[in-house]
């Protein structure tokens, strides 16, 4: 574990040593921020007109009304920038030849991925604690449910900590940045559209199966307060799959 | 410290290293030499662990590299033939992280860097970033990561490749420092490098073992015969059959302006052949042994053995 700790500390260095982390927390900062502030107004207007009638100003809710599509956009901004978080991972190592050093170190593969993975999960979190600090002006302000917020964030962060263990993968298979970037994004859109393909089927048996492996169907739930062990599972189980993909390359490559 | 056995790596249908054994006694400084591709890198990868072998054995720092991977790695020091920097670490963060990876304890390892920082004459650039120190002292960066461990085995991929003729000689003269308590394996293209600071060779071509040994010891299996080059202020055809004339010399040449003078291996005729060329005033500009690392080197490579 020590191994372990010592690559995260050099790599969570190495994101703020470069560039790459500033723009893209700037990047996804900027973006929320712009969705808080125009769901906000929206909400506002749209709680102004329903209070004129006592029917329907029962049902302003914050939580639904912002909350719920924020994250929503939230996740969509993440496809696009956690690609650019997890590219450098291991394709950066290899193009400078410093894997021959790690590799030739007393860690163990699996080190070597988890603390890569570690560190990035490192970053989402610095990010999506940041965006949090939006939320505070509401929580200020008005009086939103405490639990679909966090149950929200509980679901991006597990939807993010999937796309990193894919995007890890990925960077393990090139040492070419842009491929491991170009790939991973391609691969999470795909996922989102899942949902979308599973919607022209009718109803059809395959089609469960189909939005069963989509994101956004198991983001849902999270985003209203509700933890379903089945979409926990899911990410989980995405995260695990990602980062056994990147092990075994790794693994083969040096034995090829 | 450092023994091979039938050591083969395969790439799918080529094979980089065939069957290679030699054997490196502790507290030596060895070089492994042969042309470009003949299978040096490989060898030093799969001796670090970088690489697994395709068959055979090797044990290095009384470890088998293959059963017992974590140990090698933590007793050994290797600078790869791409020196593996972080370019954006300064160099003293640089090594407490090798350190720390190398697993060298908490308590020791401020003073590790400290020594690797001494020992390898970085104590100007420590606080300075990677990427903007000059090429000699990345080099060295690289020497000061692979002993920041305090290694038993160093195994050195090309150390002095792509430095100056004055940190050519820095360089060796940092790892001839390194003799007497650590075994050393280093690659070379150089060959007078090897003279300098080497105890014996183990040159390969192809993949194969050509020939292991000390300098001496080759020598005596592989040339025949011993002898001088001769640079006099005229070198011909008529000075060449005044030094056949010497008891015991058995063949002069003309080379260019130059005349070789052999005789059986095992004799001394140097003192005769100089009193020689004093005498008829021939004008002796320059004397110096045939029996050079590059002749013989050439030798082995290419298969010529004792005609």
């Amino acid at each position: 574990m020590r191994n372990v700790w010592s690559l995260v500390k050099k790599e969570v260095r190495a994101y703020f040593g470069s560039p790459i982390a500033y723009a893209m927390m700037f990047g996804f900062l900027l973006l929320t921020g712009y969705f808080f502030y125009s769901l906000i107004m929206w909400f506002n207007l749209q709680a102004m007109r329903m209070a004129q009638n006592p029917y329907y100003a029962q049902q302003v809710n914050i939580n639904e009304m912002v909350f719920s599509p924020l994250f929503h956009n939230m996740s969509i901004v993440l496809i696009f920038v956690v690609p650019l978080l997890t590219m450098r991972l291991l394709a950066e190592e290899k193009k400078a030849g410093t894997d021959e050093l790690l590799y030739t170190s007393p860690l163990t593969v699996g080190q070597i991925v988890l603390g890569k993975y570690l560190a990035a999960l490192f970053l989402l979190a610095v990010m999506l604690g940041l965006s949090a600090l939006l939320s505070v002006f509401a929580f200020a302000l008005g009086n939103p449910e405490l639990a679909p917020w966090l149950t929200g964030y509980l679901g991006l962060f597990l939807m993010g900590a999937a796309f990193v263990a894919i995007g890890l993968f990925f960077s393990s298979l090139t040492e070419n940045q842009i491929v491991a970037a170009v790939l991973t994004l391609m691969t999470l859109l795909l996922f989102l559209l899942l949902n979308w393909v599973s919607s022209l089927g009718g109803g059809a048996a395959w089609t469960k199966v189909v939005s069963y492996l989509s994101f956004s169907e198991h983001f849902e739930d999270l985003t209203k307060g509700i933890v379903d062990t089945k979409d926990i599972v899911y990410y989980l189980s995405a995260s695990f799959f990602g980062l056994f993909l990147a092990h075994s390359v790794l693994q083969s490559r040096r034995w090829r | 410290m450092i023994e091979v056995q039938d050591l083969t790596k395969r790439y799918g249908e080529i094979a980089a290293v065939k069957g290679l054994t030699f054997k490196v006694e502790p507290g030596r400084i060895w070089g492994l030499l042969g042309p470009n591709g003949a299978g040096k890198t490989t060898t030093m990868r799969i001796l670090t662990g970088y690489l697994p072998a395709t068959a055979g054995r090797a044990r290095v720092a009384g470890h088998d590299v293959f059963d017992e991977p974590e140990a090698v790695k933590r007793d050994i020091g290797y600078l790869p033939e791409v020196v593996p920097l972080y370019q954006d670490m300064t160099v003293a963060g640089y090594l407490g992280f090798v350190a720390e990876i190398k697993q060298v304890a908490k308590a020791r390892r401020k003073e590790a860097v400290d020594r690797a920082i001494v020992s390898s004459g970085l104590k100007d650039v420590r606080r300075r970033l990677i990427r903007n120190v000059s090429r000699g002292f990345k080099q060295r960066v690289g020497i000061a990561q692979a002993l920041i461990n305090d290694p038993r085995v160093l195994i050195l991929d090309e150390p002095t490749i792509g430095l100056d003729p004055a940190q050519i000689m820095e360089i060796r003269e940092l790892i001839r420092g390194l003799r007497g308590e650590r075994t050393i394996l280093l690659s070379t293209h150089i060959l007078p490098e090897v003279t300098q600071v080497c105890d014996g060779v183990v040159i390969i071509n192809e993949g194969e073992l050509k020939a292991c040994g000390s300098l001496d010891e080759l020598a005596d299996s592989f040339e025949r015969t011993d002898g001088v080059v001769l640079r006099l202020r005229r070198s011909g055809a008529g000075e060449a059959d005044l030094f056949r004339g010497v008891p015991g010399v058995e063949k002069v040449s003309v080379d260019g302006s130059e005349l070789r003078i052999e005789w059986a291996r095992g004799r001394d005729h140097r003192d005769d052949v100089a009193r020689l060329a004093l005498d008829k005033g021939l004008g002796l500009r320059e004397m110096r042994s045939l029996a050079g690392i590059e002749d013989l080197y050439m030798n082995i490579v290419s298969g010529r053995s004792a005609q």
